[in-house]
This record gives C-alpha cells, sequence and structure tokens, in this order.
C-alpha cells in the first residue's frame, strides 16, 4: 500500500476547463457582468463575485425521455394506508405521489457561479482594451529606493551574506584539504592507543609527526577567512509611486438630474478601475459643490440633493485645500475628473480658469472635464452646438496645458467609447510628437 | 488491564498522521483480506484537500482528463454551492483502476479515515476486481495510461486544428455519451493499452505515404456497381445499431481521422463508465455492507473505541438512511440503503433464516457461509439481476414498499402492489427494471442508410410506456448527429409494437460547422 501526499500539488488543476468555460458562454457572463456592475459602488466593483447565468446557454443536452406523458410507474417507501387496487388523487404538482417524478435534467434555472476579480475585470473591460492604454499612457512619478543586485566582498556586517560566506569558506577548506576534526581526532587516539599498548616506537613517531603536520595546515587554514567574506549588495532604484488619490469633482446643483448622476458615477467608476489597476493604492476624495464646495463620502455624493447656485471655483479651492493638507504632490499621482452640466455661474468663469491654470493643473497627472447632457440634448447639440458656460471657460484652457482633458456625454452607451477616447487621445498626442 | 485495552486501539482522538493511516490500513486489511476473504488490487491511497475534491469532482473523479468547458461548469456549480454551504464534499472518491486510487480528504478526522479506507479501499475495490461487468468492460491496468494518452491527443488536436473545432466535436460526442456503449460483448475486446500505438502508426503511415501526385490524377468515372439489396446493405454496416457514437465513427462519411478518434475517445471512456452506472445499488451496497463489518469487527477486537465508535454509526446511518416517500427529504431510493438492506438482508438469511426464506432462496437459506454468498453475488450480478433475485419479502416488508402507477389517460393515480404475498413478487419485478440501463435510457438504434444514394440517416426511437424524447433536447441532439454524419438525419419515434410513428424530427448539417 503506497499513501501520497497530493496536497501540496498545484491548484488551479480546473483551471483550464474554467478559462474554456467562460470563452464559451462569454457573451452572456458579459450581459452579467455588466448589468452587476450597474448595482455596485465604485470599490466594489474591484471585487469579483457572483453572477448569474441563464443555464440555457450552457445546456448539455441529451437524448433523455421527457417527463411529461407517458406512463409513469414508481416504486415508493414507507406504505402506510394503501392496500393494491386504491386509486390516489394526482398531487397538484403533477408529478407521481409526491415523488418528484425521474425527470433529473437541467431545470431553465439560472446557472450562478463566482467569478475571481481577475476574471470579473477582463470581462468589464474587455471592449475597453485599457491596461495596454494604460501602460503607455500614464506618466509615473519617480522616487529612489534600493534593491538587492548579488554580492559584495565589502560592506557592513549587517549585510553579510551568511550562507555565501560559509559556501565559499566550506570550498576553500577543500581545495586546500584542510585536515577535518575527524581526521585529527582519529589519530590522536590511534596515538593514545599505541601509547598505552607500548607499540612500536617508530610507528608512533611516523603518526605524531603526521599529526603534527596536520595541526600546522589547520592553523594555517584558518575555519573562516576575511576572504570567504561576502556581503549583500543594494543598488539604489528609482521606483515609480505606487499611489495615486482620485479626485472626484461633481456639481449637484438642481440642474443636474439623476440621469446625469448616473453618467457621471459610470465615468468615475472606470477612472477607478483604471487607477487600481496601475496604482497599488489609490484613494478618491468626492467634493461636491453648488455655490459652495463641500468633501463628502460616496453615499452622499451620489444620493443627497441639494439646493443653490453653481459657482466652480469653489470645488476647485477645496480641491486645492485638500491637496496642500493631505496630497503632496511629490508623493502622490493626482487625478481629477470633474462632471458638470456646464452651469456655472457668469462671474466665475475668470476665477476659474485662472484657478484650474495655475493652481490645479500643474499638480495634476491629469484633469477630466465630463460634461453630461441629459438624453434628449442630443439633437440640440447637433444643431446648434451651444457651448454651455464651463465648456467656454475650460476650452481656452486646453490649448495650453496637455493634462486637461473635455468631452461631453449625453447617453449611457458613451461613456465607454468616451472614456476609451480620453486615454486614447494623449497616446496618438505623444506619438505625433515624438518624432 | 485497562492500559492494555488503551494500546490496542488504532488511535486515540480524531488527529492522524501517515503512521496512523499505514497502522488503519493494516488493521483494515487483516479484516477485510484475513477474515471477510475479499480480493483487492493493490492500493494506493491519496490524502487531498478540498479543493483537490472538487477538481476531482468536476473531471467524473477520474485523477486526469482531458479539457473540456463543460468540466468548467461542474466545477463553478459545484464550487459556488460549496462555498455556501448548501453541499458537503464526499469523503472519498475511489477510481477502478489498478493500483486502486482512493482519495481521502485531509479534514477527515481519524475514524473517517478509517471507515473510508474500509469503504474504498476494501469494499468498492473488491467489487471493482470482481464483478463480471467491470471485468469485462473495463481495463483497470490501462484506464489511467488511456486517459493520459486522450489526454494528450485532445490537446494537440486543440494546437492542430483550434480550439473551436475540437470543442464541437467533443460537445457531441458528449451529448451521444450514453449512446456510445456496446451493451453485449463484441467479437474483440477493446484493448486500451494500444490505443495510442496504433493512432501514431497510422497517421505515421500517412505522413510517410502521402504524395501529392494523387490528387492530380484522374479519376475513373464511377462504376456501375451492382446495386446492394436493402439487407445486405444493412448488414454491411451493422446495422441496426445502437452504438450511435460507433457507428458514426465508422461509418460518417466526411469525419476527418482526428475527429473520428475524439469519437472513439469519448466512446471507450463512456464504456468504461457503462458498468458504474448499471451496478449502482451493488457498488455502494457493497462497499457499505463492506465497511459496516470491518468497523464492527474493529470495535469488538478493541482497536477503535467507543466514541470512535458511535461517530461511526453517526455517519454510517445518515448514508444508509431511507426517508419515507411522504417525507419532505424524500429524494427517490437511496442506493445506499437499498443497497446495505439487502446485503443485511442476505447475512441474515444464510445465518438465521425464517421458513419464507426457506421457500423464496432454497439454495442460500441457512447455507450460513453469509461470505461466500455474497462475494458470490457480488462477483455475478448487476443491479437489476441482483434486485430480482435477492430482494426478499422480509425486506419489502421492512421498506413497506408500494408501485404506484402513474397512466395520464387515467384520472388517478392507481396502487398498483402492496408489501403483501400478491405483491411481493410484481413489486420486486417492477423495482428491478428501474435498474435495468436497458430500459431506463431511451432506446435509440441507427436503422438505415443509403449511403449510395441521399445518405439520409434514419435512426428510430423505440417508444417504451408512450413516453416520447424530451423535444428540444432531442432536436438539439439530432442536430449534432447531422453535423457529424455531414448529411441529413431523421429521428423517428415508433411505438415498437405497431410501428406507428408518434413524431419525427428532422436536422441538416451546418456545413460551415465542420
Amino acid at each position: 500500500m503506497y499513501i501520497i501526499d497530493r496536497r501540496l500539488n498545484p491548484g488551479g488543476k480546473s483551471l483550464a476547463n474554467r478559462q474554456r468555460f467562460i470563452r464559451r458562454a462569454k457573451a452572456q457572463i458579459q450581459r452579467a457582468v455588466r448589468q452587476t456592475a450597474g448595482d455596485r459602488d465604485i470599490t466594489d466593483l474591484e471585487r469579483g463575485g457572483e453572477v448569474s447565468i441563464p443555464a440555457d446557454g450552457v445546456r448539455e443536452p441529451s437524448f433523455r425521455r421527457s417527463g411529461e406523458g407517458g406512463v409513469h410507474d414508481h416504486i415508493l417507501p414507507g406504505n402506510k394506508r394503501f392496500v393494491e387496487g386504491d386509486t390516489v388523487d394526482r398531487p397538484p404538482g403533477g408529478g407521481g405521489g409526491g415523488s418528484g417524478g425521474g425527470d433529473n435534467g437541467e431545470g431553465a434555472d439560472d446557472f450562478r457561479f463566482v467569478l475571481t476579480r481577475d476574471e470579473f475585470l477582463d470581462l468589464f473591460l474587455d471592449d475597453l482594451e485599457l491596461p495596454d492604454l494604460a501602460k503607455r499612457r500614464v506618466a509615473t512619478v519617480e522616487t529612489q529606493g534600493v534593491r538587492r543586485a548579488g554580492y559584495t566582498v565589502t560592506g557592513s556586517p549587517v549585510n553579510l551574506a551568511l550562507l555565501r560566506s560559509m559556501r565559499n569558506s566550506l570550498s576553500r577548506r577543500i581545495a586546500m584539504r584542510r585536515p577535518k576534526p575527524a581526521e585529527l581526532l582519529r589519530l590522536q587516539e590511534e596515538i593514545a592507543l599505541l601509547e598505552q599498548e607500548n607499540g612500536s616506537p617508530e610507528r608512533l613517531a611516523e603518526l605524531r609527526r603526521e599529526l603534527e603536520e596536520l595541526q600546522l595546515r589547520t592553523k594555517r587554514f584558518p575555519y573562516i577567512d576575511p576572504i570567504d567574506l561576502r556581503y549583500r549588495r543594494f543598488e539604489p532604484v528609482s521606483k515609480p509611486v505606487a499611489q495615486a488619490v482620485m479626485f472626484c469633482l461633481m456639481d449637484v446643483s438642481g440642474s443636474m438630474t439623476e440621469h446625469m448622476k448616473d453618467l457621471a458615477k459610470r465615468f468615475y467608476m472606470l477612472l477607478y478601475i483604471f487607477l487600481t489597476r496601475r496604482y497599488k493604492h489609490v484613494e478618491i476624495v468626492f467634493i461636491r459643490h453648488t455655490h459652495e464646495a463641500k468633501e463628502v463620502d460616496e453615499e452622499t455624493f451620489f444620493n443627497s440633493p441639494e439646493t443653490g447656485g453653481t459657482v466652480v471655483s469653489s470645488a476647485l479651492r477645496e480641491m486645492q485645500r485638500i491637496v496642500a493638507e493631505r496630497y503632496s504632490p511629490d508623493s502622490w499621482n493626482i487625478y481629477a475628473a470633474q462632471a458638470s452640466d456646464g452651469d456655472n455661474s457668469p462671474n466665475d468663469g475668470s476665477t476659474s480658469a485662472t484657478l484650474l491654470r495655475d493652481e490645479i493643473l500643474p499638480v495634476c497627472q491629469y484633469y477630466a472635464y465630463l460634461e453630461v447632457g441629459s438624453d434628449s440634448d442630443r439633437m440640440q447639440t447637433g444643431f446648434i452646438n451651444h457651448k454651455t458656460s464651463l465648456w467656454q471657460t475650460y476650452e481656452t484652457l486646453q490649448g495650453q496645458s496637455a493634462n486637461l482633458a473635455m468631452r461631453k456625454v449625453n447617453h449611457r452607451r458613451e461613456i465607454y467609447p468616451v472614456f476609451r477616447e480620453l486615454f486614447r487621445r494623449r497616446d496618438a498626442e505623444a506619438g505625433a510628437r515624438a518624432p | 488491564m485497562s492500559l492494555i485495552e488503551r494500546d490496542s486501539l488504532l488511535f486515540h482522538g480524531a488527529d492522524w498522521d501517515f503512521g496512523t493511516i499505514q497502522r488503519i490500513f493494516d488493521a483494515v486489511e487483516a479484516i477485510g483480506v484475513g477474515e471477510l476473504g475479499l480480493d483487492v488490487y493493490p492500493n494506493q491511497i491519496e490524502v487531498i484537500t478540498a479543493e483537490q475534491m472538487l477538481d476531482a469532482y468536476a473531471s467524473i473523479g477520474m485523477p486526469l482528463f482531458y479539457k473540456h468547458w463543460s468540466f468548467g461548469k461542474r466545477f463553478a456549480m459545484h464550487e459556488s454551492s460549496y462555498r455556501q454551504g448548501l453541499m458537503g464534499l464526499a469523503y472519498e472518491i475511489v477510481i477502478n483502476s489498478n493500483p486502486c486510487i482512493s482519495y481521502i480528504m485531509e479534514e477527515n478526522t481519524a475514524t473517517m479515515q478509517t471507515l473510508v479506507i474500509a469503504h474504498a479501499a476494501f469494499g468498492h475495490n473488491h467489487f471493482f476486481k470482481n464483478n463480471y461487468l467491470f471485468k469485462e468492460w473495463t481495463d483497470a491496468d490501462g484506464i489511467l495510461d488511456y486517459l493520459d494518452f486522450a489526454k494528450g491527443y485532445i490537446t494537440r488536436c486543440e494546437e492542430r486544428y483550434g480550439h473551436a473545432a475540437v470543442e464541437r466535436v467533443l460537445d457531441a460526442a458528449h451529448a451521444l455519451m450514453s449512446h456510445g456503449v456496446h451493451r453485449y460483448p463484441r467479437k474483440k475486446k477493446p484493448d486500451l493499452r494500444s490505443e495510442e500505438r496504433r493512432e501514431r502508426e497510422r497517421h505515421l503511415h500517412q505522413e510517410q505515404t502521402f504524395n501529392d501526385l494523387w490528387r492530380t490524377v484522374p479519376t475513373k468515372g464511377a462504376s456501375a456497381k451492382p446495386a446492394l439489396s436493402d439487407e445486405r446493405r444493412r448488414a454491411l454496416l451493422e446495422l441496426p445499431q445502437e452504438n450511435i457514437l460507433y457507428f458514426l465513427e465508422k461509418s460518417a462519411p466526411r469525419l476527418q481521422p482526428w475527429q473520428r478518434e475524439i469519437l472513439r475517445i469519448v466512446r471507450q471512456i463512456a464504456q468504461y463508465f457503462y458498468p458504474q452506472r448499471q451496478t449502482k445499488v451493488m457498488n455502494e451496497g457493497c462497499a457499505t455492507y463492506t465497511h459496516y463489518r470491518i468497523m464492527t469487527r474493529l470495535h469488538e477486537t478493541g482497536q477503535i473505541s467507543d466514541g470512535a465508535f458511535l461517530e461511526f454509526l453517526q455517519s454510517h446511518t445518515n448514508v444508509t438512511r431511507q426517508p419515507e416517500f411522504d417525507d419532505p427529504h424524500y429524494g427517490g431510493i437511496n442506493p445506499y440503503a437499498l443497497g446495505f438492506g439487502m446485503m443485511q438482508d442476505i447475512e441474515r438469511i444464510c445465518t438465521v433464516p425464517t421458513d419464507e426464506d426457506r421457500d423464496w432462496f432454497p439454495d442460500i437459506a441457512g447455507r450460513g457461509d453469509a461470505m461466500g454468498v455474497l462475494r458470490d453475488v457480488w462477483a455475478n450480478y448487476r443491479d437489476e439481476s441482483f434486485i430480482s433475485q435477492y430482494l426478499s419479502p422480509h425486506l419489502i416488508r421492512q421498506w413497506r414498499m408500494f408501485h404506484l402507477v402513474d397512466d395520464p389517460d387515467r384520472p388517478e393515480l392507481k396502487i398498483e402492489a402492496i408489501h403483501d404475498e400478491r405483491g411481493y413478487r410484481r413489486l420486486r419485478r417492477s423495482l428491478s427494471r428501474h435498474y435495468d440501463v436497458g430500459w431506463s435510457d431511451p432506446d435509440i438504434q441507427v436503422i438505415d442508410v443509403d449511403l449510395a444514394g441521399d445518405r439520409r440517416l434514419i435512426l428510430h426511437h423505440h417508444v417504451l410506456n408512450r413516453t416520447l424524447l424530451h423535444k428540444d433536447d432531442a432536436q438539439r441532439v439530432l442536430q449534432m448527429v447531422a453535423n457529424l454524419w455531414g448529411y441529413a438525419v431523421v429521428l423517428k419515434e415508433v411505438e415498437p409494437a405497431t410501428g406507428a410513428i408518434f413524431q419525427e424530427h428532422v436536422a441538416h448539417p451546418h456545413e460551415t460547422l465542420f
């Protein structure tokens, strides 16, 4: 009999099967993922989780008898009062005598299962081609760090590489034929034995000479020598700063409808995922504003209504304050996304523009302005090409700084393309500038 | 005295290590082989984790299997219900191979490991080695090698012809799996060992003898062959044929060689599992009866403690519980319960028979040697014949079985038989028929095809009890048959007695698919 411990075998034996399954049901799973994504919080989106798809799409059909029609008979245990020839009313479910019948086929129920975080995101971002874009586009701030780089013969004692030093020592001892302690011990014992038994003096003298020679050799070649010592070497490298903060700015004045907020939320979600794939640590700051701005939590940001005028510069000022207080541009990658319907109080235009140009844009990696419109707006813009006051303000800045982007979105389905375009445009520009 | 008793225990508490497993195994072997006279393949016991158990579930319990999405689906399904706590995992999985591999879970207690070793490594193992169906249809020595070959072959096909193409063939083959077995021995036994060599040689030969010039040689005009008689034509194609996969593999005109090989692989695997489907009650009954005897004996000889024995009894009674039909937990007849009950009943008949038993089972009643009788039963029966031979009136009364008939033409359900003198034989006959795979699978056969004519493949479903096929599924499977066959396929649902046709399904191949 053999006992084999398989517990340490590499896991994920069914991974290939799982990939095949997901590929098979991709269209349905993707639909389910999109649907789930709509119901979730921004930060929650990253977690993967259970989705359910209609069982029909992954059905494995076989020739089997249908449950209906035809004569069915059942042998059942636990008879209490029936005698032969009795008749029983058909139970309302249609099954045979409460037995559940013999139909073991798959029902038409949904098929539920759990996607991992990576699978979930891959499917969610599948048509966005985000990962590739991200690599090329994001400018990363660098910081100095150190990393291991081989061994050196000099160094401080804390960096002594013990294993490597002992290995060198061992090979040197072997190469120099340094006598082993066991060898010395054997000789000494033999000498002691001879002395005790008064063995032949020549032999004794020979052994003593041999012992002396070996002891001399032992002294000459020390067990460990400075030449053996090795130290771990470190070299300085520059590492990208792996943290980012994302500012979500939104106008919550009465003119922003639920539809507009939904558009904004979707955009923030995408940006958040995009950033978390690039940076180890991403924080989100929500700033909402009417005629005055306030930092709030996510729930309040999207859901609680507010009334008042619209002064964009208040939000920018708030952001500036938070940056100064908590997020030093030296160690944080700062991203900002502003969503608004484009209204701004007439005398605030130049203040906002100056603030943005002189204070905000220099510290930001990227500033995205998303103008959300209602669904019915689209016709209008097509004909009249009406420009909102905020749009006009920002338009002047766009030419001056490369890290400001602005887009207009009216419908949910435009979010993905717009997002993609925002992150692609830079890329194309960079390509054009390079030669 | 009490000190000595304590020392005779195989283990204390729930913890175990590999030394414990070895001791347990030796003790169980001493009883299983020495006292019960079991004859087993050499054992190999593998300790696995829950995740690995889920892996094994997904690939029908086999340690290695080719890749297919349906296994991924099964894994996802099991995993999510396991995570939610809806489903516990089996304590063990055992594979009919030589050496016989049993997987045991790492979180089992020492008592459970003892139970599992007695159940799988001796009960199932003995059954696999001795039952005539397994001897006839499965090759325990070669199965793992064959699965290895199948896995490698399908992977190579995927590389060469693309995932999608291979998947389509596998999908179709899986759909026909239940109609891909030979139910009667054929002239030659399938020799699984030579499969790999055979395929490689054939491929090599094709590559060596390939000559592009043959393509350019002008062919003869179609020679006027004498028309074969219908009878002769069918005989040449071995028609009628109930093994649809076999027929397609051998005769489908437009399949590529690799596609035929894949059909063959699926067919061989279906054939390997065919005996298991026919011996569920016996296989589980044999294993349950064996573990019950061994555990009891271990307790009697003081090798396991009272506490461990009670722990065993709890899981044993859980496994062999049979809820009554009006119980909300009722989900059909529990094969463990029926098998164990019948085997205990045989033991009773052999040792303390009543007059009734002497009437019903004259050749075993009072024979004394229960194990001898059981070993003979395990070797020479399958579920259907076992039940029709050995279900005793005593057990029928004990279970209070009754026979209920659901005829859609009648307004009410009818009790056809109960546990009385008039009912015993009828109950036994109908119960045994439930376990006849040939009766419970729809009987579908390839009836005819005119290869020289329109090549329309004709299948018949011989309808039993007026129960037709599930329409939607039948149409889907038929579509797959058509794709493999390459020409139109028609499936007629026929009443065998009168020849009346209830329904016809037709499918035409998708030209682009193959």
